[in-house]
């Protein structure tokens, strides 16, 4: 939480003077009950009618002095509470882009667009609070003190008790009920969640004939959901009645002293007044105390919820590439930092391997540690233009073995080599720029169908952009749209159809012109002929792009040069369809499943 | 218009007292606390004022013994007063929880009675918004409000009667300067209003942003877009950044100006009752006691404008909820439903006709008898009214024309809850609750043992990855399945079928998302499974229906072509034209 003040640090400045100007505000404040007391005992006491609108003129002055440090003070606390979340969500934003894919796994995209935007909205009114009156409401409260002791220093007396009083009362009931409320919403997201799955599973529900049970479950839920409102209820409405019966005791006990001291000739009238009206200063300046408490208190759990983002490590982890990097700057001779590295990871490849080359020397990945391996002892090599087929069950590990190519995923055990370079040797863009990757579920965004292309390469013509397009067989119903290239795709691609979509996406790929291309079972919402014409326009592609191909069809990869049939992990067989076909018993059964045996 | 929408207000409000009504008691006593706790806090300024006034006759005789006497009074209003407080809100809470938690209730019983129509046809997020956050801000800004407007006009009136009673010059000064605040702070809300409207706006432009580059992460970090996406969301985080400061600085200017306003009012009693009390008509404590009323007048002003606006939300709050707890119910089983047991698996459509939209036929004169044990199998082309067969013979729709009976007997003569579960169905879209694989598993059949469990997952192919979770069968899972891929949500909705034994089943694209080898095996289980029971089974990889006994081949809403794999490939027909298109280019 306390990292996040980081971002306050630009404006050192107005997080100083607004309060200042809050105090100053205060301090005016203050002064009013003094100037009521001296109207009294001075211009009432003897007749004089100058002196009393004299004082009203003060008090008149204050308030516009009041008002123009307290409009200079909202002035800095906005543009300070406002900057800070500003900043704090360029840096939130730009840290969650570099997460890494587990990491992504790990802590689902809806919770982090929360923390992004109602969390930090939170937190941003949390900062303006503070900034606004946590200074100033103690700065009352001891600013009536320190006044009543101008005013008489044993009457004075009777606000050190009241306030520690109020404090521990106001606090107290805090701190009980700030956990309750918590409770409460927790229990609250309970009954929304089982509303949304009733909805949800509506079908099922009924299939299974369970209504009864959820209602049941429903009403057990909201009861326990009153009992803890009712409960924490009980609690807080403790607040109001008790610092009113300590407040106002305090003035009775006021007033009994005063009158002491006013039969002593200690104390004036005017002064006794003074003392009741602070009294009432700190009463209503409690109240607002307490809210901005109950403000500040959400604020912080928000911050803490933001700054858990910040505590994830950002990006795959670097060790292995520093310390392989370490070494060969030892290797090369001391001081010649990182791009040196890089210079001699391209030599190495020109020597050791061709572009386009991928290597997988016994790779076994898990997701998360203590699972059951992903993939298990995976070693096979796949020459520049080759084409390379990934077929298996479900589950079975085809799509993290493509995943580990652009290093989306970190292996356990053994190497991927890419153009013969360990894949954590490259700096992360170097290595996914060789690479075009189409995902099983098919990605655009909101632009044009050129916006959505040119991701793959910023400066490709149009002439280009159409090369893909026809490659990826979408050439055809991007020109039957009248604006062509900028048509309008909706937010991910709703106003298309799922193999237009898929097209797109492989379109997109194509673009970038990669060294090896990955498509991870992304023909599957077209059509068996598009799917075989797209096949073959990719094996007629120009230059040497290695291709990458999972399916489940058998006929998607049947032509590949190589197969490899994944079975829980493992390679069960690799080699062509008719090795496969005459060697391989699970080959053989998927190939059955779709081909009858005839 | 003006009218139409008040009148709908009443009727709304009306309706919201038939929810108060149980509570009727617990209102009185808080009403009745509210007028006590109102009528002392204003009662103990004057007490202060005698009190201060009193200070004058210090020394005199008697001092003391009025002092005291005054003294005791402040200390049985003060506690009156706040026991009076303490009374009131807690009557409060109890009124606003109940209330809720009965609404609440209300709502839930009627969702699970809705139709399917009505919950098809309706945004899921809005009725879960209606149940959980309407109810509460309709329970809150109701009770809330409306103790703070009750207070808040007694405090208002007793204070003025107060002042009146004491001096009528400085009680006008109060009530013409008062007002001034809220002009004030309506002015500023309406200047304010488009300059948060921008703001939403922006907001919502940056949530858009955040939620498709987010969501979609893995792609634009796949090709380096990080960089650019970031140079997009600052520039709209940059446009956010100014309208943000407007907004929030106008409107917080409110604060300030009104308390101006206060203070120019103090300082007006002030004057006068200074000129007053020189002039004789009026003591130091009468003063005193008019300063603190000062404070107290002006503070419901400033809340009232904020508690009107709040009491709208609440009653258009209320309206949504009462909208759907007034929602047309589907019709309830007869009174003399059949219980339907032993089914065999004789299924007759006769006749039938349905359409979701009136005017938009779909099926229309559909035909079919099932004898017990056949397999069906249905296929077709996308929109051909397949997953409308399966919500008929469910009953979540119920037909227009026609008749479809079990056993015999027609379906709306049978209990909603005998008829769906004679049938074990699975989706394509899979549905799995938050809690553990195990739970999910025996959702049908809660009593299940262990190995019941276990055999029915092997049978169903989940339980080599289930094993391999972290906790196994004891991992939970969250809302909608969490992490699993849609095969294994599918495998696990498959198994809960399995282990619950139903006397016919339903698989529509059942195993879609499960490869063609998985899926074999699974469909050789089910075909144990379901040896001699009925089956209606719709998919789209026509390897999957193959083996059927009898295959309806659907086109807009009729069953164009019906026999077995063989019968329909020598037909030549659509099917066989289906069937072929799949090795065409292979």
């Amino acid at each position: 939480m306390k990292e996040l003040l980081l971002y306050l640090k630009d404006y050192k400045k107005e997080t100083v003077l607004g309060p200042s100007f809050k105090l100053l505000e205060a301090s005016f404040e203050l002064i009013v009950p003094l100037v009521v007391a001296s109207m009294i005992d001075v211009g009432i006491a003897n007749d004089d009618k100058g002196y009393v609108i004299k004082m009203c003129l003060i008090m008149a002055a204050l308030g516009v002095t009041g008002l123009v440090s307290s409009v200079t003070a909202q002035f800095f606390a906005a543009k300070a509470a406002v900057g800070f979340a500003t900043r704090l969500r360029h840096a939130l934003f730009e840290h969650i882009q570099s997460l890494s894919f587990s990491n992504m796994d790990h802590q689902g995209t809806a919770s982090l667009i929360t923390r992004m935007t109602s969390d930090i909205n939170q937190l941003q009114s949390g900062v303006n609070m503070v900034l606004r009156l946590f200074l100033r409401s103690p700065f009352i409260v001891f600013g009536a003190m320190i006044m009543a002791f101008t005013v008489d220093v044993e009457a004075a007396f009777i606000f050190v008790v009241v306030i520690p009083l109020l404090a521990l009362v106001v606090f107290g009931i805090l701190l009980i009920s700030i956990p309750l409320f918590g409770k409460v919403q927790g229990q609250l997201d309970q009954v929304l969640g089982t509303t949304r799955e009733n909805l949800t599973g509506i079908r099922v529900i009924r299939a299974f004939g369970k209504e009864q049970d959820e209602i049941e479950k429903f009403d057990r839920q909201t009861d326990v959901l009153k009992q803890m409102q009712v409960m924490s209820a009980k609690i807080s409405s403790l607040m109001n009645p008790v610092t009113y019966i300590i407040i106002n005791g305090g003035l009775i006990w006021l007033i009994y002293t005063g009158a002491l001291r006013v039969e002593n000739g200690i104390l004036t009238q005017g002064q006794v007044v003074a003392l009741v009206n602070y009294m009432s200063q700190i009463l209503v300046e409690l109240v607002k105390l307490a809210n901005l408490i109950i403000t500040v208190t959400k604020a912080a759990a928000c911050g803490n919820r933001v700054a858990a983002v910040f505590q994830i490590p950002a990006g795959m982890n670097q060790s292995v590439n520093q310390e392989t990097g370490r070494e060969r700057e030892v290797d090369q001779g001391a001081g010649r930092g990182k791009k040196t590295s890089q210079d001699t990871g391209r030599k190495e490849a020109a020597a050791f391997g061709q572009t386009g080359e991928v290597c997988f020397d016994h790779v076994s990945m898990r997701y998360h540690e203590g699972g059951e391996e992903a993939l298990t002892d995976i070693s096979f090599q796949a020459g520049k233009g080759e084409t390379i087929g990934i077929i298996g069950g479900t589950g079975s590990g085809k799509t993290s073995l493509v995943h580990l190519i652009p290093r989306f995923y970190d292996v356990e055990q053994g190497t991927v080599k890419v153009d013969g370079r360990d894949v954590r040797d490259y700096e992360l863009p170097e290595l996914r720029n060789k690479i075009g990757i189409v995902m099983q579920k098919a990605v655009l965004f909101k632009g044009t169908i050129r916006d959505n292309l040119l991701w793959g390469n910023e400066k490709a013509s149009d002439e280009e952009l159409w090369q893909a397009l026809a490659l990826a067989q979408a050439k055809e119903f991007v020109e039957q749209k009248d604006e062509k290239l900028d048509a309008f795709v909706e937010q991910e691609g709703r106003n298309l159809s799922g193999g237009q979509k898929q097209r797109l996406a492989i379109a997109r790929a194509l673009v970038k012109k990669p060294e090896i291309l990955i498509l991870d079972d992304s023909a599957s919402a077209l059509d068996y002929a598009t799917d075989a014409k797209l096949r073959k326009a990719l094996k007629d592609m120009e230059g040497d792009t290695t291709v990458f191909i999972v399916s489940q069809r058998a006929s998607s990869l049947m032509h590949a040069d190589k197969i490899i049939v994944l079975d829980d992990g493992a390679a069960a067989g690799m080699g062509t369809h008719r090795q496969l076909l005459e060697s391989c018993e699970i080959y053989q059964e998927i190939y059955y499943s779709q081909y009858q045996k005839s | 218009m003006e009218k139409k929408k008040d009148s709908r207000q009443k009727e709304t409000l009306i309706k919201v007292l038939k929810y108060i009504k149980p509570y009727g008691g617990l209102m009185t006593i808080m009403i009745i606390m509210a007028v006590i706790s109102v009528a002392f806090t204003l009662y103990l300024p004057v007490l202060t004022g005698k009190a201060v006034d009193l200070l004058k006759q210090a020394g005199e005789a008697g001092f003391w013994d009025d002092l005291f006497h005054l003294l005791k009074k402040m200390a049985v209003v003060i506690l009156l007063t706040s026991l009076a407080q303490w009374i009131m809100s807690i009557c409060n809470n109890k009124i606003v929880y109940n209330i809720i938690q009965d609404i609440r209730k209300k709502a839930f019983r009627r969702l699970e009675i809705l139709p399917l129509k009505y919950v098809d046809a309706h945004s899921h997020g809005d009725i879960v918004s209606r149940v959980v956050a309407d109810v509460d801000q309709f329970a809150d800004g109701l009770l809330i409000g409306f103790t703070q407007l009750f207070t808040g006009i007694i405090t208002i009136l007793g204070t003025l009667g107060f002042m009146l009673s004491v001096n009528v010059g400085i009680t006008i000064v109060v009530v013409v300067i008062t007002p001034v605040s809220l002009l004030v702070a309506s002015f500023i809300a309406r200047k304010t209003f488009h300059m948060f409207r921008l703001q939403a706006k922006t907001r919502g432009e940056q949530t858009d942003l955040v939620n498709e580059m987010v969501g979609n992460q893995k792609v634009v970090q796949a090709f380096c877009r990080e960089d650019e996406t970031l140079k997009r969301f600052d520039e709209i985080n940059g446009r956010l950044e100014k309208c943000s400061l407007r907004a929030i600085f106008f409107s917080s200017l409110t604060n300030p100006c009104t308390r101006f306003v206060n203070s120019l009012v103090y300082t007006g009693v002030g004057l006068t009752g200074a000129l007053a009390v020189i002039r004789g008509g009026l003591s130091v404590g009468q003063l005193t006691c008019f300063l603190s009323y000062a404070n107290q007048y002006t503070k419901p002003f400033n809340e009232i404008s904020g508690v009107i606006t709040e009491l709208q939300n609440a009653l258009a709050c209320a309206a949504r909820i009462f909208e759907l707890i007034e929602e047309e119910p589907q019709i309830p089983d007869r009174e003399n439903a059949v219980l339907l047991n032993g089914v065999q698996g004789k299924v007759d459509l006769t006749h039938v006709a349905f359409s979701y939209v009136p005017d938009k036929k779909l099926i229309e004169n559909l035909n079919l008898y099932v004898t017990p044990g056949q397999r069906i199998a249905i296929v077709g082309p996308t929109g051909c009214g397949k997953t409308t067969i399966i919500n008929l013979l469910m009953r979540f729709y119920d037909v227009d024309k026609g008749s479809i009976q079990v056993e015999g007997e027609d379906i709306r003569n049978i209990t909603r809850k005998s008829l769906r579960t004679s049938y074990g169905m699975v989706l394509q879209d899979t549905w799995l609750k938050r809690g553990t694989i195990r739970e999910n598993i025996t959702f049908g059949k809660p009593d299940a043992t262990e190995e019941e469990i276990v055999a029915a997952a092997r049978k169903s192919h989940a339980h080599s990855f289930i094993r391999r979770l972290p906790d196994g069968y004891d991992t939970v899972i969250g809302e909608d399945g969490g992490s699993l891929s849609q095969g294994q949500k599918q495998l696990l909705c498959i198994t809960r079928v399995m282990l619950s034994l139903p006397s016919m089943l339903i698989l529509d694209e059942a195993t879609s998302s499960i490869d063609t080898r998985t899926e074999i095996k699974i469909q050789k289980a089910f075909a144990a499974m379901m040896e001699g029971r009925t089956s209606f089974i719709v998919a789209h990889r026509l390897s999957t229906i193959q083996n059927a006994d009898v295959i309806l081949v659907m086109k807009d809403g009729h069953i164009i072509e019906q026999g077995n794999h063989n019968e329909l490939l020598k037909k030549q027909g659509f099917y066989a034209e289906l069937y072929n298109s799949q090795f065409a280019l292979a």
